[in-house]
């Protein structure tokens, strides 16, 4: 049995704002495997983002703040450690890349100084090998006249260029997971082919965690050993990427799998999904998905169904798939 | 194919660089540099490239939303390059645009009544009770409701805005509408949405539609002709069986070859492209692409390859195809 790195446990993230408390993040469950690519997708607004913010406690706070859960990164909680044991944490264990990189590169210094600093501050080593350090990452990632690059700053790169330093800077400390929020959706397809084939090969050497945010089921089928697909604040299924893509069970998996154009084949008309993404509350009612769901029952409307594990690895959460009706009542 | 509406002929937008003490012009940015496209009545002709390849700005040079530096324009076989200003505020009832974001088009202050009303008033389009009655019609096509029409943009969702923006560009019953990444800014479940709603449309008005996107698979869902653009130039045009079936020109390859496709059965043998696309201030000389090229041939780098009919219908601009090059015809 392989040993999860992360193992998110009943997660609640939630936003206090004026109009009320909003359950962002509604009670997750989530665990990444050692050396695997896990794949989180869903909309704009299913929490999917959140999650990946509260693992390394990045949360705006306020008005965001983790109200209930267990994060446990190689079997440790996060959740109760405090900003200074956090620090030592982020990079070191497990680091971050997000989909914008110009705004997590800081504009005053050179892309060198970026990574110097990190290693540096973690590792303790002198400023001659840990610029030997920051040059070596750098070509690692990819990335042309590293000697040269190391000296610049990040408005002198490209979109694709600064990807790939962000990437050097989240890997300089070897942490054991990386998590990916979109980090190929502001690219052209041609750099984000480069992208991925960075990641994946980081995955496959180095033996890195990945935990991909995306909302491109293309980069999915892709890159992914396992998915979770997240709608409002929950996850709705998980499985392998081939039980998630050959035999979805959730409706709004089937949904979201089936309203993607394919260049493979030519269809008429695109399935499409009605409705709109439901306002998340605290007053929430039964499956988040009923109101757009095409098998809605009664019992959809009245009470939530429990996440259900369907197969060894598939799980869903859907009344159609082995909740009972009394666990309702 | 039937009737052409439109016809594009040598149609350039320069950018002048200026610099120094005499803002003297050091050069240009080429933004759209030379090309050359006609749509048929009633089809969906795709622009497709990455950023900076000058789709958008060729879509917005169509309308005159920018000055074009040269070129014809023939919309209905008039040359609008050559219209008044007034006159072309006139033709652009027949030639509507919808923008990608729908948070940024869309007055904030005005009601989604006032939005679509006033391209109609502007125009000067029927009395205050038609234009009310054309708006509700409007609303209806596009599937918002009565209700929806005292609201502000704000009060909506990107789908529902991108369904308002749309339902904008019908109001004066145009001809060619401009569609420029309508769907890049949608969540899945909604883009599929409004492009059943854009087919719908098309087929209840006949509609032509310049479908502008960076999406590979949206394009080939609902385009009839595709072109191909990079560093400002079109390197292939042709019907989207054909360009994804069996893509001639290198950049195509590489491009279809990148994208990821939905289904984890599929391993696809992928093209990786090294490097990036080069600044079009300072564009190669010779074939655009040839820095990145797998296949590059010395005339590339010198000579720039013709738009050529390379096969049935299928217009490449690449030197493996030019009959002058004998040596390079039996690479394929």
């Amino acid at each position: 049995m392989k040993q999860p790195v992360l193992r998110i446990e009943d997660l609640h993230t939630h936003f206090f704002t004026d109009r009320g408390e909003v359950p962002a993040v509604d009670g997750v469950d989530l665990v990444v495997n050692s050396g695997e690519v896990l794949g989180v997708v869903g909309e704009s607004g299913c929490g999917k983002s959140v999650t990946s913010l509260s693992v390394l406690k990045l949360v705006p706070s306020p008005p965001g703040r983790i109200v209930g859960g267990r994060i446990l990164l190689k079997g440790k909680d996060l959740v109760p450690l405090g900003e200074k044991e956090m620090r030592g944490i982020r990079g070191n264990l497990v680091s971050m890349i997000f989909q914008e990189p110009m705004t997590s590169l800081n504009p005053l210094f050179t892309v060198g100084q970026q990574i110097i600093e990190t290693v540096r501050l973690h590792r303790g080593m002198s400023r001659k090998a840990a610029r030997a350090h920051a040059v070596e990452m750098l070509q690692k990632v990819g990335i042309p006249r590293a000697e040269e690059i190391v000296d610049e700053y990040p408005h002198q790169l490209s979109g694709g260029m600064r990807q790939r330093v962000m990437i050097a800077m989240s890997i300089s400390l070897n942490p054991e997971l990386l998590i990916a929020d979109e980090p190929t959706t502001a690219l052209d397809v041609t750099i984000q082919a480069q992208i991925l084939d960075l990641i994946r090969r980081l995955n496959e050497e180095q033996g890195t965690a990945v935990m991909l945010i995306t909302h491109d089921l293309g980069v999915v089928a892709e890159m992914c050993h396992r998915v979770a697909v997240m709608y409002a604040g929950k996850v709705v299924e998980e499985g392998s990427v081939y039980d998630i893509f050959n035999h979805p069970l959730h409706p709004y998996t089937q949904g979201l799998i089936q309203s993607v154009p394919r260049m493979n084949e030519h269809r008429e008309r695109l399935y499409s999904i009605p409705g709109n993404v439901p306002v998340l509350s605290k007053d929430m009612q039964g499956c988040r998905f009923a109101p757009r769901c095409p098998h809605v029952m009664e019992v959809c409307m009245r009470s939530l169904p429990e996440l259900i594990r369907q197969e060894e690895h598939h799980s869903c959460r859907c009344w159609l798939h082995g909740s009972s009706q009394e666990d309702a009542v | 194919m039937s009737e052409i509406l439109l016809e594009v002929s040598g149609l350039k937008k320069y950018y002048p660089i200026r610099r120094g003490l005499m803002n003297q012009i050091r050069g240009y940015v080429k933004a759209v540099d030379d090309i050359s496209f006609s749509v048929a009545r009633g089809e969906t002709f795709g622009l497709v490239g990455e950023s900076g390849c000058g789709k958008s700005t060729t879509g917005r040079s169509l309308l005159r939303l920018i000055e074009p530096t040269a070129g014809e324009i023939r919309f209905e076989g008039e040359d609008i390059t050559r219209l008044s200003l007034e006159a072309m505020r006139r033709r652009r009832r027949e030639m509507q645009i919808v923008f990608q974001d729908p948070f940024s088009s869309l007055d904030p202050r005005n009601t989604v009544a006032r939005i679509l009303e006033e391209p109609m008033r502007v125009h000067g389009t029927g009395d205050a009770r038609q234009r009310r009655a054309a708006v509700e019609r409007l609303a209806e096509v596009v599937g918002l409701t009565k209700a929806h029409l005292q609201r502000y943009p704000h009060q909506f969702s990107g789908g529902q805005r991108q369904r308002i923006g749309i339902a904008r560009a019908l109001a004066l019953q145009p001809k060619l509408i401009i569609a420029d990444e309508p769907v890049s800014a949608l969540d899945v479940s909604i883009q599929s949405q409004v492009i059943n709603l854009m087919q719908d449309l098309q087929s209840e008005f006949g509609l032509t539609y310049i479908f502008i996107a960076h999406d590979l698979s949206v394009v080939k869902h609902i385009c009839d002709r595709v072109a191909v653009m990079y560093l400002g130039r079109i390197v292939e045009i042709t019907s989207k069986h054909k360009l994804y079936e069996s893509p001639q020109h290198p950049y195509t390859q590489a491009l279809l070859s990148a994208v990821p496709e939905p289904d984890p059965n599929i391993r696809k043998e992928r093209i990786i492209l090294r490097g990036e696309v080069p600044s079009p201030a300072n564009a190669p000389v010779g074939c655009a692409f040839h820095t990145r090229c797998p296949r590059v041939m010395e005339v590339c780098r010198n000579v720039r390859p013709p738009l050529l009919e390379t096969a049935d219908g299928h217009f490449t601009a690449c030197h493996l195809y030019v009959d002058s090059a004998p040596a390079s015809q039996t690479r394929n």
